[in-house]
Parts: structure tokens; sequence; C-alpha cells
């Protein structure tokens, strides 16, 4: 089942409007950031406390309306190795190669996309060999043959999607 | 070029040890950084101008919330693909990435003849109309440094300078985290 069709959107207070939207920007590092954003939402005509935005953070993150909340590092930071590889899989093996590609624990996220190319994942791995070892494995299993596309240069990474 | 400026990153184990701690997330809670403090076991000045020596290196991005697309109304992503003169690309990959809707933007190889595309960004929106704004958005920016290439029709070759792939499922979302 599509995942997209069955999420509901969620019904959201002013106040959790304004946190999605200044907190995908980023959170002042001092030694309590939740009285500055307060501060600042107020400023923006929501008047609000401390302790309201840390309990609309929390319950947000409970309802997993935000899924992440703290430092995003950059991945390739961390040492490892990364790529964006792709398959064209016949319709009437879908099932069976997305269950063979999603056994890798080294693929982290994987799309269905419409196109002929119409699988999209991304493998994170500790290094680069390991990375040529894993998609010599996924030829191996699915006999596809993938399509690496790993970054040449980033001209642009930063999500921000205002509600 | 990314892969140089990560090698002047190494990471120390205290920061190592900053990394495992907070990869799952700050606490939420009125003194977050004093929480790290007592599991490093350093002062919270200490914490903070780690934090903030982190973010200055480009170790960490952002502090930031990442909202679930879906809950929040964006059911739509679109992987925006271009077949752009690798001569322009370095100029026309910066001016596509700064454009407000684009999350992401790489530049990738081209796999000829099957995959003619070099540069990526990626778009979301509330509807299929909004998505479709945008790649057109793109497209004024980049039309005249699109590659046009004459399709050979007997190889039944038909290359685009450029092309949506819109996601229909996820089939998979895992997070990559630092391993202890």
């Amino acid at each position: 089942m599509d995942k997209a069709a069955t999420t509901q959107v969620s019904e959201l207070s002013n106040l959790d409007k304004g946190l999605i939207n200044l907190l995908q920007k980023g959170l002042p590092v001092c030694e309590r950031p939740f009285a500055e954003i307060a501060k600042t939402l107020s400023g923006m005509g929501i008047d609000t406390s401390e302790q309201e935005v840390i309990d609309h953070l929390q319950a947000l993150r409970m309802s997993k309306i935000l899924t992440r909340f703290g430092p995003m590092f950059d991945a390739a930071c961390l040492g490892g190795a990364f790529t964006l590889a792709a398959l064209a899989v016949p319709e009437e093996d879908f099932e069976k190669v997305t269950e063979q590609v999603n056994s890798f624990e080294q693929i982290a996220h994987n799309y269905r996309r419409d196109h002929t190319f119409n699988m999209w994942f991304v493998i994170g791995t500790e290094s680069q060999a390991e990375i040529d070892q894993v998609i010599d494995a996924i030829e191996e299993k699915t006999q596809l043959t993938v399509l690496n596309t790993p970054k040449l240069e980033e001209f642009y990474v930063g999500l921000y999607l205002p509600v | 070029m990314s892969v140089s400026t990560y090698q002047s990153n190494e990471l120390t184990p205290l920061e190592r040890q900053y990394i495992l701690t907070t990869q799952k997330g700050l606490p939420i809670v009125e003194r977050p950084y004093d929480v790290i403090a007592e599991k490093l076991n350093i002062s919270v000045e200490e914490v903070l101008n780690l934090t903030k020596d982190l973010q200055q290196r480009g170790i960490i991005r952002r502090i930031a919330a990442v909202p679930n697309h879906y809950k929040i109304g964006y059911k739509f992503n679109g992987m925006t693909v271009w077949d752009v003169d690798d001569d322009c690309i370095q100029e026309f990959g910066r001016r596509v990435g700064k454009l407000p809707f684009v999350s992401h933007c790489y530049e990738r190889p081209r796999h000829l003849p099957h995959w003619n595309y070099n540069l990526f960004a990626m778009v979301h929106g509330k509807n299929q109309q909004e998505i479709q704004i945008y790649r057109s958005q793109i497209k004024e920016l980049l039309n005249d440094v699109l590659v046009q290439r004459n399709n050979d029709s007997s190889q039944h070759m038909s290359l685009k300078s450029n092309d949506m792939l819109t996601s229909t499922q996820i089939l998979k979302k895992t997070g990559l985290r630092l391993k202890q």
C-alpha cells in the first residue's frame, strides 16, 4: 500500500506551525534555546513561553510529525561512503527485487519512482570499497545492472517545507 | 570539492562521543546542553563551544527539526534531472540550488546511452501541480544550457534533455548513523 496515500495530514495549531517552520531553519546554540525560540515566536505574534514550546515540541516528536530533532550531521563527515543508485526493474519482478535490495543493511532509503529506472536507493557504507561490493552483490542477486550515480558536486542541501 | 574538505574534518575522540550522544536527537528540556555535558563529562560551556565549532566546520549542517513530509501535507516529491552542458554545470548547478523550493541539488555522472542526466534537483509539493510548476521554473533557468542530443532512431534511443521522476512509494527508509 502506498504510504503517501494512507498518512493523514495533521491538524496543526498556529504555535505548532510556527515551531515547525522556525525549527526547520535551526535552533540557536545557547544554554536555554527554547527560551530564545519562545521569544522569537512571541515577536512574530505567536504569544508563548519556554515551557509551552518544550511541551509542544515534545508532542510533535511523540506524534512523529517531527521525525528528527537535533544536530543534522553531514553524513560524509562521519567517515562513511554514500551513493545514489537505481535499477530498471521489470514490473512483474518489482516485489521480489524490492525484498532483495532492501535485505542489504547498507540500503538506507529506497523509493519507487515513475521511470524506466523505477527503483532508486541510497547505499551507505563504511568505505568506497564496500559500496562497490554492495553494488556487485545487488547485481548478482537481482540479475539487473545497477545505475550508480554518486554525487560529484554538491550545490545545495537544505530541506525547508513551510506549513 | 566536497571530498577534499572532509579530510580536514578528522574527528577527535570527544567529537565522536558528541556525535554518538546526539545523533538520535537533542533532549527536549529546558537546558538540553547540560544533559549532553553530563554524559560527556565536560562543562556546558565546552559543549556549546564544541557545537559551534562542529557547525562552523560543516560537520553539523544545522541544529534543526525534520518534519514528516506527508504529515504536514507534502505528499509529492519530484526528482528533477537535467542534461546540462558540462561547461555550465558549476554556475547553473549553484543557481538551481539557490531556488527556494529546491531541497537538494547535485551533479552526478551520466551513463550514456541509458542515462544522460548530470544535474539532480529535488522539489517537494502539496500536489502534483505544485511540483510541475517548480519543474518548469527550473527549466526556464536551464533552457539555454541543456544539451540537445541527436537521437539515433536506428538504435531506438530517445534522450530527452530533462525529466522528473516522482516518487510513488517509499520502499525503505532508515537513518544514516555513526556506528559505535
